[in-house]
C-alpha cells in the first residue's frame, strides 16, 4: 500500500501496538536542555531506574544561558542551580553534555543538525516544542512533557497515538526577499494556531524543494505554532549535500553512510499516499509577514492594516481588543508606521548561518537607526565561529549591534536578556505571546530580512520595494 | 498517580481563547528543579498586580471562585510550549479537570486543548474535558448567573454533571480510552512500558546499525 513519509518512518519505529489504542515507538535520538530534565532525572532517581541508552541522549544548556562576555559566571542563583543540575545529572548517568563554553554548545535544535544526530528517518524527541525543527530533514521529530522524558530515559522508547496527515504543498517561486518565515507565517494565519492540532505536517512543493536546510529548518520549526506537534520535508539531494559537505561528527561515514543513504532515498512519500488533509498555497502570492497582535495567527502582509476588531478569521472581537491593548496598536493602523525599539535576531527558528548571512546582506555599509537597540545572537558556537571567519560579525558592529554568545536569549528571555514592560521588539522567534520576551513586552515576529531593514529604518518596511 | 474516578467542586470561567503555556506558568517559574510549589504562580502575570499582591480584575481572583477545582475557558487551551510546569501549577493550584470547546466536524474537527498539554494532564491526573462550543456557551451563561455553581465530572461514565439551582444538567463527552483506563487505575506509563522490554530488546537487535551507534 502506498505509504506518507510519516507512515513509513512510524512503521519502522514501531515496537508493537498496544491493546489500548496507543503504540510503543522506537526513540533513536533524545535530545536535553536544563529546563525540562531535572525533574525528569529525579524520577529516575526516585524509583532506581537508569538511562537505557546514555549514547543516544544527548544534551546541551541554552534557556538560561548568558549571552555576554560573562557568560561563564552565571549571576543568577537559580539559573545556575539549573545549570549544574544538567552537569550532575550528566555526569551521573553518562550523557553527552555540551555545556557553557564546549564548542559544540548552542541552541539544542541548531546543534542537533549540525553535529549529524539529526538524521533522515529517524525519530527524535526533546521536552521542548520546536523539536519540529528536525523534520526539516525527514525525521519524525516533536516535543514532549518532563514525564515523557522520563519515560524516554528510562525505555528509549514512547507511548503514542498516531497523528493524522496533513500534506501543506507550497506551489510556484517565492518573490525575493520572501522567505521561509514568510511561508510559515502565511500558512498559521490561513489554519489558526490550532489549525494543525492532532496532525503532523508534510510540507512540500516546488517552493519548499528550492529552499535550504536552513531555510526549511525555520518552517518545520514553527510548525508547533499551527498546532501540529511535528513538521516533515522529505530528504532529497539539499539534505543529502547538508549532512555530507561539511564535518559532522555523529553523522554515518563510508560504508555506513551507503546504507543510509540507500534507505533514505527510500523515504519519500510515495506519489500516490493518500493524506487526511491537503492545503494549496501559492507561494508567489506570499508577501512579507508582520504579527500584530499576541498570538502567531495574529499575522498580516506587510502591507496591510492592521485589522479591526471583527476581521479576523478565528478570533473573537474581544481577543483582538485584549491583543491590541496588550500590544499598544489600533485598527487601520499602517505596519509601515510602527517602530520598535529593540531587533532581536536569533531563536531556534533563524539563527542559523543563513539567516545571519541574510540580515548582514541588508546591514552591511547601512547603521541602525539611533533609537534602535539591536541584538544579534547566533544559535550555536559553531554558527558563531563560522559567522566570524566570514566577516558577518564586523558587520553587525559596524551597523551598531551587540554580537553575542550562543543561546535562546532573548527569544523567551530566562537569561538577562528580555525586554521591558512596553518595549516593542522585531523578532526573528517564534512567539509573540504576552510577556514572551519579557513581562509587558510586545514583540512582532518577522523574517531576519525584515528584522534587520526594521533596524536601519526605525520602523517596518516592506522589504520588496525597500532600497536594498 | 493519583487515580481520578469522580470529582464534585467549583466551576471558575476563565474567558478566554488561546490560553498559551507562557501564560499558565510564566518562564521565571521553570528555573526550579523540583516538581512542587508551582500552585501559586499560575497565571502569574494575569493573577498579579506588578507590586505582587492579587490583581482584582482578574477574574479567577474573584471571592467566589476561591474553592473552584473545575475550569472553564475557550478553545485551544495550553498551545505553545511544551513545558509540563503548566499542568504542575494547575494541579497545585487545585484543578482536576479543565473543560474547553472544540470546533467543527470530522475534517474540519480542532479540539479543545493542544496536543501536548493534554498528554501532559494525562500523566498528572487532570482531566481535560471537551465539549461542542454551544455547550461551553451554555456552561458559561450559567456559571456567570449563579454564584457557587458546582460541577461533577464521573470519567468511568464519561459524563459532567453541572448542579444548576433549577436542575441539574448532564452532558457527556468523549475521552481516550486509554487515556481513561490510566487514569481510572492511576497506571504508571513507565512501569507499564517496562514490561514490554523483552520486545523493545528484540526491536533494538533488528535495528538499523547506523542508527544505533552514533559515533563522535
Ligand atoms: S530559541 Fe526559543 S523557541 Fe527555541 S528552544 Fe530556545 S527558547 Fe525555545
Amino acid at each position: 500500500m502506498a505509504k506518507t513519509l510519516f507512515e513509513k518512518i512510524w512503521d519502522r519505529h514501531l515496537v508493537r501496538d498496544l491493546p489500548d489504542g496507543t503504540s510503543l515507538l522506537y526513540i533513536d535520538r533524545h535530545l536535553v536542555h536544563e529546563v525540562t530534565s531535572p525533574q525528569a532525572f529525579e524520577g529516575l532517581r526516585l524509583t532506581g531506574r537508569g538511562v537505557r541508552h546514555p549514547e543516544l541522549t544527548f544534551s546541551t544548556m541554552d534557556h538560561n544561558v548568558p549571552t555576554d562576555e560573562n557568560r561563564l559566571n552565571i549571576q543568577d542563583p537559580i539559573s545556575a542551580a539549573q545549570v549544574e543540575a544538567l552537569e550532575k545529572n550528566c555526569g551521573e548517568f553518562g550523557i553527552n553534555l555540551y555545556g557553557i563554553g564546549d564548542r559544540r554548545q548552542g541552541i539544542v535544535h541548531v546543534i542537533g543538525p549540525e553535529l549529524g544526530i539529526t538524521l533522515p528517518g529517524l525519530t527524535m524527541v526533546c521536552g521542548d516544542s520546536h523539536t519540529s525543527t528536525h523534520g526539516a530533514f525527514g525525521a519524525l521529530a516533536f516535543g514532549i512533557g518532563t514525564s515523557e522524558v522520563e519515560h524516554v530515559l528510562a525505555t528509549q522508547t514512547l507511548r503514542q497515538k498516531k497523528a493524522r496527515t496533513f500534506k501543506v504543498e507550497f506551489t510556484g517561486k517565492l518573490s525575493p526577499h520572501v522567505h521561509s518565515k514568510d511561508m510559515v507565517l502565511k500558512l498559521i494565519g490561513m489554519i489558526g494556531t490550532a489549525g494543525g492540532t492532532g496532525s503532523v505536517f508534510e510540507f512540500c512543493g516546488e517552493a519548499v524543494r528550492s529552499l535550504s536546510m536552513e531555510a526549511r529548518m525555520t518552517i518545520c520549526n514553527m510548525s508547533i505554532e499551527g498546532g501540529a506537534r511535528a513538521g516533515l520535508i522529505a530528504p532529497d539531494e539539499t539534505t543529502f549535500e547538508y549532512i555530507t559537505a561539511k564535518d559532522r561528527p555523529f553523522a554515518p561515514k563510508g560504508e555506513a553512510l551507503e546504507k543510509a543513504l540507500a534507505e533514505w532515498r527510500s523515504l519519500p512519500s510515495d506519489e500516490d499516499a493518500v493524506f487526511d488533509r491537503t492545503l494549496t498555497i501559492d507561494a508567489s502570492k506570499i508577501a512579507p509577514q508582520v504579527t500584530w497582535g499576541t498570538s502567531p495567527g495574529m499575522v498580516i502582509d506587510v502591507d496591510q492594516p492592521v485589522p479591526g476588531l471583527n476581521d479576523v478569521a478565528g478570533y473573537s472581537a474581544a481577543d483582538v481588543r485584549k491583543a491590541l491593548d496588550y500590544m499598544g496598536l489600533e485598527p487601520g493602523q499602517k505596519l509601515t508606521d510602527i517602530k520598535p525599539d529593540t531587533i532581536f535576531i536569533g531563536s531556534c527558528t533563524n539563527s542559523r548561518i543563513e539567516d545571519l548571512r541574510r540580515a548582514a546582506a541588508i546591514l552591511k555599509g547601512r547603521k541602525k537607526a539611533d533609537h534602535i537597540k539591536l541584538l544579534v545572537v547566533p544559535g550555536s558556537h559553531q554558527v558563531r565561529l563560522q559567522a566570524e571567519s566570514e566577516g558577518l560579525d564586523q558587520v553587525f558592529k559596524d551597523a551598531g549591534a551587540e554580537w553575542r554568545w550562543a543561546g535562546c536569549s532573548m527569544c523567551l528571555a530566562m537569561n538577562p536578556d528580555k525586554l521591558a514592560p512596553r518595549e516593542r521588539c522585531a523578532s526573528t522567534s517564534n512567539r509573540n505571546f504576552e510577556g514572551r520576551q519579557g513581562a509587558g513586552g510586545r514583540t512582532h515576529l518577522v523574517s531576519p530580512e525584515m528584522a534587520a531593514a526594521a533596524a536601519v529604518e526605525g520602523h517596518f518596511v516592506d522589504i520588496r520595494n525597500w532600497n536594498i | 498517580m493519583e487515580p481520578f474516578i469522580t470529582h464534585r467542586g467549583i466551576v471558575a470561567p476563565l474567558d478566554r481563547a488561546n490560553v498559551d503555556t507562557d501564560q499558565i506558568i510564566p518562564k521565571q517559574f521553570l528555573k526550579s528543579i523540583k516538581r512542587t510549589g508551582f500552585g501559586p504562580s499560575a497565571f502569574f502575570d494575569w493573577r498579579y498586580l506588578i507590586d505582587g499582591t492579587p490583581n482584582p480584575d482578574f477574574e479567577l481572583n474573584r471571592p467566589r471562585y476561591e474553592d473552584r477545582s473545575i475550569l472553564l475557558t475557550r478553545n485551544n487551551f495550553g498551545c505553545g510550549s511544551s513545558r509540563e510546569h503548566a499542568v504542575w501549577a494547575l494541579a497545585q493550584d487545585g484543578y482536576r479537570a479543565i473543560v474547553a470547546p472544540y470546533r467543527g466536524q470530522g475534517d474540519d474537527h480542532i479540539p479543545g486543548f493542544a496536543d501536548i498539554f493534554k498528554n501532559n494532564c494525562s500523566k498528572n491526573g487532570v482531566v481535560t474535558i471537551e465539549l461542542s462550543e454551544a455547550e461551553v456557551e451554555e456552561i458559561f451563561e450559567a456559571v456567570f448567573a449563579e454564584e457557587g455553581l458546582e460541577a461533577s465530572v464521573d470519567l468511568a461514565a464519561q459524563t459532567l454533571i453541572l448542579h444548576k439551582a433549577d436542575g441539574a444538567v448532564t452532558y457527556g463527552f468523549e475521552y481516550d480510552p486509554s487515556v481513561k483506563n490510566k487514569l481510572l487505575n492511576g497506571l504508571d506509563d513507565i512501569e507499564e512500558s517496562l514490561q514490554h522490554m523483552e520486545e523493545i530488546r528484540r526491536f533494538e537487535a533488528n535495528h538499523n546499525t547506523w542508527i544505533a551507534s552514533p559515533q563522535g
